[in-house]
């Protein structure tokens, strides 16, 4: 009996002392969008090397889902490749939570087909036809006479209420096949030849098997490919948009230090590095004011994103 | 002494018919649950529109969002009867020689082998539906594409056999040696004596087996999201890509504004998925009930 007793007692103290364990450990927590996670992950890696204090957890499972945990308190930082909605704002309010933006990279969607499709350039309106399923065949648009299969992100995904909002302005075609990543689209329309999909540009650097198109929001002002650093930053490419952070009001310790990091010369060499493109300097003066510091701190990122521009 | 034993014999049996009981409570918690949130939705919904209409566009902005789970109802009916149609001659004949012809090293073998592809995390066979089984069918029937109503069936196929063998041979097993003795006795080969004593005799376990394993198919979530392409349209047979009832609820709950007609339907789809499951599970248990009683 005694034994028994001693044998609680101590199962007992394990969840004791598990519990003050858990306590303590201050991880900061990033969850959302997809198209962000790996840059944030090797963010947050690099980051870990130079503090090896901190410990910084990255999930994905789309900006809804981010934004979400961000309102219900479950994480620090929100990755989110659209803005806030108005609705999530009017949430998180009620729950005392104030989310603040911060624009840590910049995209361009970039849209992609087989590499054996001869289309290599599209208008924000075709891809609309495309994707609303008004248009359902390559021929249509001077190309092979092959059906067109629609590849998208499922309706949590930032990416996904982009395109509809900005480049569709209309809703999705039922065919479209809704898949589980950046990767996977990738994927599917290297097998498909009559395939479209749309990614993030930092998914696609890399990328065999599949064309990048050139988009124009209107033919006569031209067609620009996403791979272009320096159309993308001035916006002549022009699915252009920011790749945000959410965080409950104006961030302190670690939370506040890893952003300063992401936003360093340093970090944003590790966004270009994987693909995206540098904060601009208009973001740059934005994402001070959220985090109270004063521009000038920062000089080192105007320096490199101008080095960027001249590069190019 | 004894005074003493009387309380402990009081508090264990108060202790187990607690445990009996919670089940139970657990179990209509669930399902008051599921019906008070997704009675919303029928106000706004017809329920006629909701069960059989076929556009389910929740979250439209440039048109009115519908709520139809026709295609979704469809989907996961589709996925999981053709799962069992790949699983059941391949479970039943294994049980067949599990327990029959199988030498008892083989079966000792065989067994263990079986319980652990049972525990094999769907995530994982969802991944092999992706990189194995996707490409496989893509090249097969020349398509572009192996994310399908097919692929899902055959990753729940593969799912539900464990439950389908298993229970398929303890009801082979429990036909008396007596039908087995008498067949072989009256000149029958060891197939007939299969094919028409012992599976006749064991029919309704065997029923309530595949019964069973359906229950298992129809609620796969993960493997069913990762593997048939999610497309909400109306499949047109089992080569088109589609999104089950699970997949909706697993895609879209994380993110749905709470108290929205949206997160109602979603309760709604998950608790039509509930009834056919329980539908499933109860005809598959008074199955095999009036099965133990005729073999006694």
């Amino acid at each position: 009996m005694k034994r028994k007793a001693g044998l609680v007692a101590m199962i007992a103290a394990l969840f004791f002392v598990a519990n003050i364990a858990v306590a303590k450990n201050d991880m900061v927590e990033i969850k959302g969008s997809d198209t962000l996670i790996n840059v944030a992950q090797k963010l947050a890696e690099t980051y870990m090397k130079s503090h090896p204090d901190t410990s910084i957890s990255v999930t994905g499972g789309g900006s809804g889902t981010g934004v979400a945990a961000l309102v219900n308190r479950k994480c620090d930082i929100a990755n989110a490749s659209r803005s806030i909605k108005p609705k999530e704002v009017e949430d998180a309010n009620t729950k005392g939570v104030d989310p603040k933006r911060v624009v840590v990279a910049i995209d361009g969607l970039s849209i992609i087909t087989n590499a054996q499709n001869p289309i290599d350039k599209l208008t924000v309106d075709d891809i609309g036809k495309i994707y609303r399923g008004d248009v359902k065949n390559w021929k249509d648009l001077g190309g092979n006479d092959t059906p067109i299969n629609l590849y998208g992100r499922q309706s949590n995904s930032g990416t996904y209420d982009f395109m509809k909002e900005v480049v569709m302005k209309g809703e999705y075609s039922p065919n479209l096949k809704s898949m589980n990543g950046n990767a996977q689209i990738v994927e599917a329309v290297k097998q498909d030849l009559g395939g479209i999909g749309y990614v993030g540009v930092g998914y696609v650097k890399d990328a065999t098997g599949i064309n990048v198109l050139k988009v124009a929001a209107n033919p006569s002002l031209g067609y620009f490919s996403p791979l272009n650093s320096m159309d993308v930053k001035t916006g002549n490419y022009p699915i252009t948009r920011p790749l945000n952070q959410y965080l409950n009001g104006t961030p302190k310790g670690d939370v506040k230090n890893f952003i300063v990091f992401e936003l360093s010369a340093e970090g944003q060499r590790i966004v270009e590095d994987e693909g995206f493109f540098a904060v601009p300097q208009e973001y740059q003066r934005y994402n001070n004011d959220v985090l109270g510091i004063s521009t000038n701190l920062d000089a080192p990122i105007t320096k490199y994103s101008v080095q960027g521009r001249d590069g190019n | 002494m004894a005074k003493h034993n009387n309380f402990k014999e009081k508090l264990i049996h108060g202790l187990f018919l607690f445990n009996g009981l919670f089940v139970v409570i657990v179990l209509i918690g669930i399902f008051i649950l599921l019906i008070a949130k997704s009675v919303p939705v029928f106000k706004e919904v017809p329920i006629k529109e909701f069960l059989f209409k076929a556009t389910w566009n929740p979250t439209a902005t440039f048109v009115t969002p519908s709520y139809g789970m026709g295609s979704m109802l469809v989907s996961t009916l589709m996925v999981s009867i053709g799962a069992l149609i790949i699983a059941i001659p391949l479970g039943i004949g294994t049980a067949a020689y599990l327990s029959d012809i199988a030498s008892p090293r083989v079966r000792e073998i065989a067994k263990p082998v079986i319980e652990i592809l049972a525990g094999i995390p769907s995530v994982v066979i969802g991944f092999l539906g992706i990189v194995l089984v996707g490409p496989i069918i893509s090249k097969l029937f020349k398509l572009p594409n192996g994310l399908n109503a097919l692929n899902g069936s055959i990753l729940l196929a593969v799912m539900a056999l464990p439950t389908i063998i298993s229970l398929a041979e303890d009801a082979l097993k429990s036909v008396p040696l007596s039908f087995k003795e008498a067949s072989l006795a009256l000149g029958a080969t060891h197939w007939q004596t299969i094919i028409k004593v012992k599976i006749p005799a064991a029919i309704s376990g065997i029923v309530a087996a595949c019964m069973l394993g359906m229950g298992r198919a129809i609620g796969e979530t993960m493997t069913v999201l990762m593997a048939t392409g999610c497309s909400i349209a109306m499949p047109h047979g089992f080569l088109s890509s589609v999104q089950t009832i699970t997949s909706t609820i697993a895609i879209e709950l994380g993110e749905v504004p709470y108290n929205t007609i949206h997160y109602y339907a979603l309760f709604a789809i998950g608790l039509v998925l509930f009834v056919i499951t329980f539908i499933v599970n109860m005809v598959s248990d008074i199955i095999l009930h009036r099965y133990q009683k005729v073999i006694k």
